[in-house]
């Protein structure tokens, strides 16, 4: 039968696609088992496994910050050596910053886009299961590290010449790089999936100016990891070769320059703050409007504000070398540059507070970590913007001042978005609810833990006391503030345990929810909690930025045609291609089936790097020549997919 | 509802004279590998605007080699466009000699890269000059093989009658790889052997 | 008017913790400090004004009387609040662009090094101890001490900075900002302390096992006890008097002298600090210990359990020339 060179995909009623929901079943569902999961493609499963993992690392990071806390919660304490703190701190901060705080971004996103696209998938399913792969391939080998007493001691930020071999010769740095040069394949493979699908895979009608927020965001990030990430993944190559061949491009005895690390890592790590919090914020975004019964408050202004913070992001990453001994006019420049980004966050917040304001409040648990989400925000960002003044931050930088800004924006930011989110989202992914009452005393212990554990940070660094120190003497005055910051944080992980007991009850056996339980506008309520496996019968016609809303917003005549009439794909796996501007249909894109390509080549390519950075050659060879062959298979042109006419 | 994104005519299925999500990706992958290049030159512009020694160590390269080397890697480019619209009028010969003729041209490309290491006067640890020298070169070097492989692949594609004039998009797709490895050689090509020159 | 009583308030918190600690940034005698003090005093002030306001704003979004529902929990139409970002984001660029102002003008206040400063210091980090150099036109005036840098008070002090071996970074709060010790670079930064007093500093970038232990002082003395202070600087160490100082510094001889130098004495080791006036100091391997001869004795008994990793290594010595040692150390005035 010769391949299908063109077609008119069938525009069907809600009812007649009911008789083909089985055979859409059938085609799309992935077989149950081990080899199931394994070789799954579907973004639900890939989504999930994002955020289970990456809320497993939230835990283990979490855990190295409650040691820490112990060690540091009075003057002269013993509990630990100075290289097992370096290497807690260390392990913290990439747990949190790498670990954490992107991959459940992009297990929200992994879940939600084609939900909330209109799709049926993500534009390369098996690239989708590949990028899961490398980033948990990265988090083990960093861990393996661990494990072995070697893991890397050097921070995160890892600053040469401390990195290079002489002064920390055992393999804790290389196990670092090796971890971040498969977290970056993850990444930068995540963000092609994430720019293609948006290119392509919206629904018809989903225009630009209709996506919602998050989209927004995890598309702004996407673009700037695409550009970003090479930086990080460059500079650990070039210590690696530093490290192990000899060469000079950081050591200063052979022409090499240490600043030139600090730039580099920089010049990825400012996009990437923006990365890890960008689309958590387009959650907060897509989750108020819901919470307060109207629509977000500014739409164009804030999806503007979204990407004109990246773009801006790109030209600050000098602030955190302000005392590196730069010239006066490149740090005003920078100093400016790191002010003017404060306009599009303020956009944001009063959007927020705007939303709030002229809606209808529901006290649910995911309004409560949003609400406080916009507070933690201004708190955060206000102690950035001190420190963007060059001269206070000549006083302020490398201290606990910093240490407080950065753990206000990022759990502030990122951790109470997230948790909100997973608070509204949980019953589409499961089908039940979580409890309210447990979350809502998880709500106000996290909140009050937190503010007690990081506040008293601000005072501490005021006093004079620097960062990643593992003891401080009795005569500096930090006891009582120390003591004061363990008992929060402490208190703040109680919080959090209460709301991973109730993600664990709810799941077991958390009331039952329906398809649209907080009456939300956008297309992922339209379909069953959870979903069934190709997320849409029918690819709905969309009109208007909240299809489910249309009749009580009265925004005109259009209707868009979600449960009511839609493009009946069901020759294979079939979702449909749009134009990039106006989303009109392009083109039926045919879509993978399951395979195990994607476990196979992330295997692969973690034995050939672990096999170069180490120098075991064998492993390096073998893991090599598996990958080529795995790719080549992953590619070859086959007829299911229209690849090939025979 | 709006008519307007109902389809007036029937869709194509799959790739079909379209581009290919793949062709989308690719662009993405030469997007992240461009900043990664463009980083290796910043690398090198930084430290070159920081030494203290006489910079290029032992004065700028030659255009000996350097000069075939890169006409050789734009033949190689124009072959490739040559083969490339062969298979869109169908011509499945045409695609097949021009992708052995720039695999060909690519091979020499790097034995000339490798003849040029080979007879540097230092080596890869020497200072940090020799170290971007042969590392940025190194890493295009790199890019020009991962190149030849998805060359061969696709070789092997066409041999098996596997495009038309209707689908080829692996053969698009790789050729965006191909032209992207030679403009990058062109930036290389201006920061090692003329830049120096400049100052 | 109450959020502008409000923040100053909630300002006075911070800054009353801050003060009167020894590390602490606010200060009432250094130059710089001094400058940049106000500069986050203005900053923080309009931080904590906004955050008061943004919740209170927040607040009332949230609890304020509204008109009763009677559309069942119905969503509600696109309308009304624009304003609220026009008039926040507005209102948030003046007040930003003033502080811009600000913040470039502190900048021109304390970022060039002057060219009329009265004396330079060398100060070179090590891990995890800081060497100090005062040079002299005359060389033979040059002398080095450790851990510790006098400067006349009221004048301006240029201080050179390098590394030995990795990034540092040199901070005094209470007289100027910090300034990072990079290897390959000599980064220049300059102190003026107003009064006469001991301030002390740390290292402030993460550098090894023992970054949390690399403490130093700068003592600001009259111009006329500084001259003193250099006079006495320059004397060779005292020779012994009596028959157990006279063996604990033969001992040293023997023992220290791979690393420390001890000028008057045939040690001349340069890997480890200067300790010809060890007794001028306040505290041992740069802050870790009180200097008296309690301390002295347990630090050169075992240095490692002091302080973990630091490249002073533990030097057999038996307990009777570990005494004469003491002894004779603690007469390096």
């Amino acid at each position: 039968m010769a391949v299908e060179t063109f077609r008119t995909p069938m525009l069907v009623t809600a009812e007649e696609a009911e008789r083909h929901a089985p055979g859409l079943e059938r085609i799309w569902e992935t077989p149950p088992g081990l080899w199931g999961w394994l070789t799954s493609v579907d973004h639900k499963s890939i989504g999930k496994r994002y955020l289970v993992t990456s809320i497993i690392f939230l835990i283990l990071g979490g855990l190295e910050a409650a040691v820490m806390r112990l060690q540091l919660a009075q003057p002269g304490m013993h509990l630990l050596s100075p290289e097992a703190y370096a290497q807690l701190f260390t392990m913290h901060g990439v747990t949190m910053i790498f670990l954490y705080a992107f991959p459940v971004l992009s297990g929200f996103s992994n879940y939600l886009w084609p939900l909330l696209l209109g799709s049926r998938d993500m534009a390369f399913p098996r690239l989708n299961a590949f990028s899961y792969w490398m980033f948990l391939l990265a988090g083990i080998a960093m861990y393996v590290s661990f494990l072995t007493g070697r893991a890397p001691d050097n921070g995160w930020f890892n600053y040469v010449p401390y990195a290079s071999r002489g002064f920390d010769p055992g393999v804790n740095i290389d196990a670092y790089a090796l971890g971040m040069i498969l977290l970056g394949v993850s990444t930068t493979v995540g963000a092609i999936n994430f720019i293609v699908t948006l290119i392509r895979l919206r629904a018809p009608g989903m225009s630009l100016n209709r996506i919602p927020i998050i989209i927004w965001g995890t598309l702004t990030a996407s673009l700037a990891n695409l550009f970003a990430v090479p930086a990080v993944t460059l500079a650990f190559v070039l210590l690696w070769f530093d490290r192990s061949w000899g060469t000079h491009f950081f050591d200063s005895t052979g022409g090499g320059q240490p600043l030139l690390w600090q730039h580099l890592f920089w010049m990825f790590g400012h996009p990437w703050v923006y990365a890890i919090v960008l689309p958590a914020m387009g959650i907060v975004s897509d989750g108020l409007p819901v919470f307060c019964r109207r629509p977000l408050v500014g739409y164009s202004l804030v999806a503007l504000a979204t990407v004109s913070t990246m773009v801006l992001g790109f030209g600050v990453w000098v602030h955190h070398m302000f005392a590196t001994g730069l010239p006066v006019t490149s740090l005003s420049f920078f100093s400016s540059a790191s002010m003017v980004i404060v306009l599009p966050s303020a956009v944001a917040v009063f959007a927020w507070i705007a939303t709030i304001w002229t809606g209808r409040p529901r006290f649910t648990t995911a309004f409560l970590f949003f609400a406080g989400f916009v507070l933690l925000f201004v708190i955060g960002g206000v102690s950035g913007f001190m420190t963007a003044a060059v001269p206070a931050d000549w006083q302020l930088t490398h201290t606990y001042f910093v240490v407080a800004h950065l753990h206000y924006v990022i759990i502030g930011i990122n951790v109470f978005a997230v948790v909100g989110g997973v608070y509204m989202w949980f019953p589409k992914m499961t089908g039940r609810f979580m409890n309210e009452t447990l979350g809502k005393w998880s709500f106000w212990v996290m909140f009050i833990g937190f503010n007690i554990g990081f506040f008293p940070m601000h005072i501490v660094g005021l006093q004079g006391m620097p960062r990643r120190i593992y003891t401080y003497p009795a005569d500096v005055g930090w006891g009582t503030m120390n003591l004061i910051i363990t008992h929060g944080a402490y208190i703040f992980a109680v919080g959090v345990l209460l709301f991973l007991v109730n993600m664990v009850v709810s799941r077991i056996g958390g009331k039952r929810a329906g398809a649209n339980p907080w009456g939300g506008g956008t297309l992922e309520w339209s379909v069953s909690s959870p979903p069934p496996p190709y997320n849409f019968k029918l690819i709905p016609i969309v009109a208007r930025r909240h299809p489910l809303w249309e009749e009580e917003l009265g925004e005109g005549q259009d209707r868009s045609s979600t449960n009511t009439r839609g493009f009946l794909l069901n020759h294979g796996r079939e979702t449909l291609g749009t134009t990039m501007l106006d989303a009109e249909p392009d083109v039926i894109l045919k879509m993978p089936e399951d395979s195990v390509m994607p476990l196979l080549l992330s295997l692969a390519l973690t034995a050939f790097t672990t096999g170069l950075l180490l120098k075991l050659w064998l492993l390096f060879g073998i893991g090599g020549g598996v990958a080529l062959l795995a790719g080549i298979a992953w590619l070859w042109p086959q007829r299911s997919l229209s690849q090939i006419e025979r | 509802m709006d008519a307007s994104v109902l389809p007036e005519n029937p869709l194509p299925v799959g790739s079909k004279s379209h581009h290919a999500s793949g062709w989308w990706g690719m662009l993405t992958i030469v997007a992240t590998e461009a900043s990664l290049f463009a980083y290796l030159l910043f690398s090198y512009y930084y430290t070159a605007a920081h030494a203290t020694n006489p910079w290029p160590t032992g004065g700028a390269p030659d255009f000996t080699l350097s000069i075939p080397g890169t006409i050789i890697l734009l033949a190689g480019s124009f072959v490739m466009a040559w083969g490339e619209h062969g298979i869109r009028k169908g011509q499945n010969g045409r695609l097949a000699a021009g992708l052995i003729i720039s695999i060909l041209l690519a091979l020499l490309f790097l034995a000339i890269q490798f003849w040029e290491w080979f007879h540097k006067p230092f080596a890869l640890d020497y200072d940090a000059y020799s170290s971007l020298y042969f590392v940025i070169t190194g890493f295009h070097m790199a890019h020009v093989a991962v190149g030849v492989i998805m060359l061969a692949v696709v070789l092997l594609w066409t041999c098996l009658g596997m495009f038309d004039s209707k689908r080829h998009s692996a053969v698009s797709i790789a050729v965006i790889y191909w032209h992207f490895v030679t403009v990058v050689w062109l930036f290389v090509f201006f920061t090692f052997y003329i830049s120096p020159r400049l100052a | 008017m109450r959020v502008v009583l409000l923040s100053t308030l909630l300002l006075g918190i911070p800054a009353l913790a801050a003060a009167g600690t020894p590390l602490g940034i606010f200060s009432d005698s250094g130059h710089d400090a001094q400058e940049i003090s106000r500069l986050i005093a203005l900053f923080g002030g309009v931080s904590i004004a906004v955050v008061v306001l943004i919740a209170l704003l927040l607040a009332s979004s949230i609890w304020h009387r509204r008109p009763a529902d009677t559309s069942g929990g119905r969503p509600q139409r696109d309308e009304g609040g624009l304003p609220w970002i026009y008039w926040g984001v507005g209102i948030s660029a003046v007040v930003l662009l003033i502080c811009m102002l600000f913040n470039l003008g502190t900048i021109a206040a304390v970022a060039r090094t002057p060219d009329d400063a009265a004396i330079t210091v060398q100060v070179t980090a090590h891990q995890w101890w800081w060497e100090v150099e005062y040079q002299d036109p005359d060389s033979h005036k040059d002398f080095l001490s450790a851990n510790e840098i006098h400067i006349p008070a009221g004048e301006k002090v240029r201080i050179l900075l390098s590394s030995a071996d990795v990034i540092h970074s040199f901070w005094v709060p209470s007289l100027a900002g910090k300034m990072d010790v990079i290897p390959g670079q000599t980064n220049v930064t300059w102190v003026q302390a107003d009064q006469p007093g001991t301030y002390r500093g740390e290292c402030a970038v993460f550098c090894g096992a023992e970054h949390a232990r690399m403490e130093f002082r700068v003592v600001a003395q009259t111009p006329k006890d500084f001259e003193a202070w250099k006079v006495h600087q320059l004397e060779d160490a005292p020779q012994p008097q009596d028959a157990t100082t006279l063996r604990g510094r033969l001992a040293f001889e023997s023992r220290c002298a791979a690393c420390h130098t001890l000028r008057g004495s045939s040690a001349a080791g340069m890997a480890g600090p200067d300790l010809t006036h060890l007794m001028d100091r306040s505290t041992l391997a740069a802050g870790t210990l009180p200097n008296d001869m309690g301390h002295l004795a347990d630090w050169i008994r075992n240095p490692q359990k002091q302080k973990p990793g630091t490249g002073m290594p533990k030097v057999p010595v038996s307990e009777a020339d570990l005494a004469a040692i003491v002894a004779y150390l603690r007469t390096t005035h």
